[in-house]
């Protein structure tokens, strides 16, 4: 017998302001939701997932309107029902969680005082048994002494823990429906598969209807019963998870499934004197050693890929050799010669052959300089450019990063896209024609079809420059894609190294093991028979 | 009813100067500027004329004002009546060519005194949250002891040490002020500073004079704006209330501050004239905060 849908809507538009024009964000959605259901909402960024999650709720961001169609949630029209009506639902029959539980938790209060306060507010349940029930909320979630840890302030626990909190408050009222905006992107693998078994547990007890949002494909197949795809506010098309893994029906969600499939072979090995050597280097902050003797080479031409979850060092590892963290013991070697350990002792032409990539494109690029100063400057102030001859090498190195010259050179980082912003970041780490680039993490802020771009890019550029690589990041399919060698780093120590081929055939250490197997695969299944397999080999995660 | 048809005219004649300015300022604008004045809001557009004015009364004062700056003229207190327009004050002299002088003297050093104010104190704090460490704490807690004197009574102790020309005056106020500056600037820039984009151009070896120019000040701009339109104003009170203890700007002298002093046992007999210069005060004011204000929401993005 077919249930009465919980969440209809039907030929949705919304439309965002720019100045003082509106444009459409979402294009005529529809979305039928029955209880108990886990709807998967994939796409890249900007095609209208998070505003389509909201829009769930009646709600639409600053600046956006919702200008036509209907969203009905079990009989009540949410865009006529008035203020008061929508306010009462939210938190008490539909429930959010954000991104960045770091971000949302006010980080002046208790996690248990900001579970109870949706209960208290909506008199679902008094005080006293709104703190039974989150000790129990946080046991569900498998959360490390629940008894104990809503007592803490938010930034006492970990981000894992701290997304998990999240979603048992967001459990508090028992919601009909839950909205999911990609909670588990900011997290690192192994933690990321804790966070998804407890959600995809606590939705399947309770029977509640979720929307889950996220740019992830293993992730949501993991997760939905459907997946909904869609691309600049219109729909892709939308199909049972199982049917759709197996048989895409259209050419752009195939895409999105080849982008996990881009890797390029090892390249041999290389011999001679490797570009940068790091040797037996222990460093710290204050009196603790962040890391203890890490020793690796990167040959010109090669990439070596740094992974490790958060914490392990790898980006302390990038800020020792370049000079930013004196290290304790040990030295950096570059071309052979040991380079001075503070970076105001280096030569300039020393710091010119070992740039830096950053995570986040938006902190790394003067919001307040345009193109043509942020690029121009490394090779003014290194290379001696001036004029005409600055003029055409900027030119050239727009062209290289494939942004058109004409069109880009006068512009501010605000006026490019998330992908933009990070090519910038690569070619003003190539004007000062380095011979080594570290990337920390440059993908992990990007969607994937974007990410794909910028690994293709770097590759090209490799080989057309002969750069070495340091590669340092926790997600293993962009090691897969672009890594020669990889080294494994856990609590500042070089756990396992090898080449990229050997390593992910046959890892030798537990660590990696457990790394390696925590990556999302697209089978359906794969979280059942992960998490069976470890339950059965006893408690390592 | 006066009340009424004053505040209307008031309206229409902000209307009207407003949009004069804009579509003037739209006209002139060199091309590449010209959707910076189309979209300015009414209210910039009145500041801006309003400054211009101002700027225009100070630079040709003395080809506009009708008698000498302390010429006496006639008989004290005369009323509104021509040829002296806004009759005369307490020595018999124009009240209109004071005000014109005035605009000259006092916008002109509490201009000078808030600019100089403004680069010693956020070069100085800016370059203190770079440096960090020792540096920083020197600085800082030199200009928390300055902070601690009461501004009036340790700019009175300054003037009485160094005499009271107008430089020394610029500067005593200039140094007073350029304290609060630092703080700001310093609090501003410290946020700055741990951003990604300045640990790479101190990873490229910049210069800290270039870091402070080209990486940290345009970012900080939009706080030190804001400041700058308020601070401009205190120092039109900090010079009246110097010169009303006879250390600011000295007689003859036409000061805006001390004219509404002198002047002030006229209001007794319900003659506006003392508030003149205040008004004239409050005007610029006013302007100088439009104009700010549009530029905080220019450079804070904030279009939508």
């Amino acid at each position: 017998m077919e249930e009465p849908a919980l969440l209809t809507i039907r030929g949705l538009r919304i439309e965002g302001r720019s100045g003082d024009e509106w444009h459409p964000i979402v294009k005529g959605m529809d979305l039928t939701l029955r209880r108990g259901e886990v709807l998967g909402l994939i796409g890249e960024s900007g095609a209208g997932k998070s505003t389509l999650g909201l829009a769930a709720m009646g709600f639409a961001r600053d600046g956006c309107r919702i200008s036509g169609g209907t969203i009905d949630f079990d009989g009540i029209d949410l865009r006529s029902a008035p203020e008061s009506r929508r306010r009462g639902l939210r938190g008490k029959r539909i429930a959010y969680v954000a991104q960045s539980a770091a971000a949302s938790f006010n980080p002046a209060h208790k996690l248990i005082d900001q579970y109870c306060e949706s209960p208290v507010v909506h008199g679902v349940m008094p005080r006293d048994r709104a703190e039974a029930d989150a000790v129990e909320l946080y046991r569900r979630m498998r959360l490390p002494n629940p008894e104990e840890i809503g007592f803490r302030y938010p930034h006492q626990v970990s981000g894992g823990q701290l997304q998990r909190a999240m979603t048992a408050m967001a459990m508090a009222c028992r919601p009909d429906l839950i909205i999911f905006d990609e909670p588990t992107t900011a997290l690192d693998v192994t933690t990321q598969i804790e966070v998804l078994a407890a959600i995809r547990d606590i939705v399947r007890q309770f029977g509640t209807a979720a929307i889950y949002i996220t740019h992830d494909l293993a992730v949501v197949a993991q997760m939905a019963d459907r997946i909904k795809v869609l691309l600049r506010g219109e729909e892709v098309e939308e199909a049972e998870t199982r049917g759709m893994l197996a048989a895409p029906r259209e050419e752009y969600t195939r895409s999105l499934w080849a982008v996990r499939s881009f890797a390029r072979a090892e390249r041999p090995p290389a011999t001679g004197t490797p570009v940068v050597s790091v040797r037996d280097v222990t460093a710290g902050y204050g009196a603790v050693d962040v890391l203890t003797d890490v020793s690796f080479d990167i040959h010109a031409g090669r990439t070596v890929a740094v992974v490790g979850e958060s914490g392990s060092g790898k980006s302390t590892t990038a800020r020792v050799i370049t000079g930013l963290l004196p290290p304790r013991k040990g030295e950096v070697l570059f071309n052979g010669k040991p380079l001075p350990s503070g970076f105001k002792a280096r030569s300039r032409d020393e710091l010119r052959q070992c740039q830096m990539i950053y995570q986040m494109a938006d902190t790394a690029l003067n919001p307040k300089l345009r193109l043509r100063e942020l690029i121009g400057r490394p090779a003014e102030m290194y290379l001696g450019l001036k004029g005409k001859a600055l003029e055409t090498r900027i030119r050239d190195l727009l062209a290289l990063i494939e942004l058109e010259p004409g069109k880009f050179i006068d512009r501010l980082p605000g006026e490019l896209s998330g992908g933009q912003k990070q090519r910038i970041g690569i070619a003003r780490a190539l004007a000062a024609e380095p011979q080594l680039i570290i990337c920390d993490e440059v993908t992990s802020a990007l969607d994937q079809i974007v990410q794909e771009g910028i690994l293709k890019l770097l590759d090209r550029l490799q080989v057309e420059l002969s750069l070495a690589y340091m590669f340092i990041t926790h997600d293993l399919a962009t090691v897969k894609a672009i890594a020669d060698e990889v080294v494994v780093m856990q609590h500042g120590v070089v756990v396992e190294r090898g080449r990229k081929a050997a390593l992910f055939a046959d890892p030798k250490e537990d660590y990696t093991k457990l790394l390696l197997s925590s990556v999302p695969e697209m089978d359906p299944d794969w979280l059942n028979r992960l998490l069976a397999e470890r339950s059965g080999s006893g408690p390592q995660a | 009813m006066t009340v009424l048809l004053s505040v209307l005219g008031g309206l229409g004649l902000f209307f009207l100067i407003g949009s004069a300015a804009r579509a003037g300022l739209h006209a002139a604008a060199p091309s590449r500027h010209k959707p910076t004045f189309r979209d300015m809001p009414l209210t910039a557009s009145f500041g801006l004329a309003v400054i211009l004015f101002y700027v225009v009364l100070a630079c040709l004062a003395p080809v506009i004002a009708p008698y000498g700056e302390s010429e006496v003229v006639g008989a004290q207190y005369l009323p509104w009546a021509a040829p002296h327009y806004l009759g005369t004050d307490k020595l018999g002299r124009d009240m209109l060519t004071r005000l014109i002088y005035g605009a000259r003297n006092t916008v002109g050093i509490a201009f000078a005194t808030t600019a100089l104010a403004f680069v010693v104190g956020s070069v100085l704090g800016i370059w203190a949250a770079l440096m960090g460490g020792r540096l920083d704490q020197w600085l800082s807690r030199f200009v928390d002891a300055l902070m601690a004197i009461p501004a009036l009574i340790f700019s009175l102790l300054l003037l009485t040490i160094f005499g009271t020309s107008v430089m020394t005056l610029i500067l005593v106020i200039a140094a007073v002020d350029a304290t609060r500056v630092y703080r700001l600037a310093r609090s501003v820039a410290q946020g700055i500073v741990v951003m990604d984009y300045i640990e790479a151009a101190r990873l490229r070896g910049e210069g800290m004079w270039r870091l402070i120019r080209r990486e940290i000040l345009p970012n900080a701009m939009a706080p030190l704006a804001a400041e700058f339109g308020l601070r401009f104003c205190f120092v039109f009170l900090a010079i009246s209330a110097l010169s009303f203890l006879g250390l600011g700007i000295k007689p003859p002298t036409a000061d805006w501050g001390s004219m509404v002093r002198e002047n002030a046992t006229l209001i007794t007999f319900g003659d506006i004239t003392p508030l003149l210069p205040a008004g004239a005060i409050a005007l610029l004011t006013v302007a100088v905060n439009f104009v700010v204000d549009w530029q905080l929401h220019r450079a804070s993005g904030l279009k939508e």
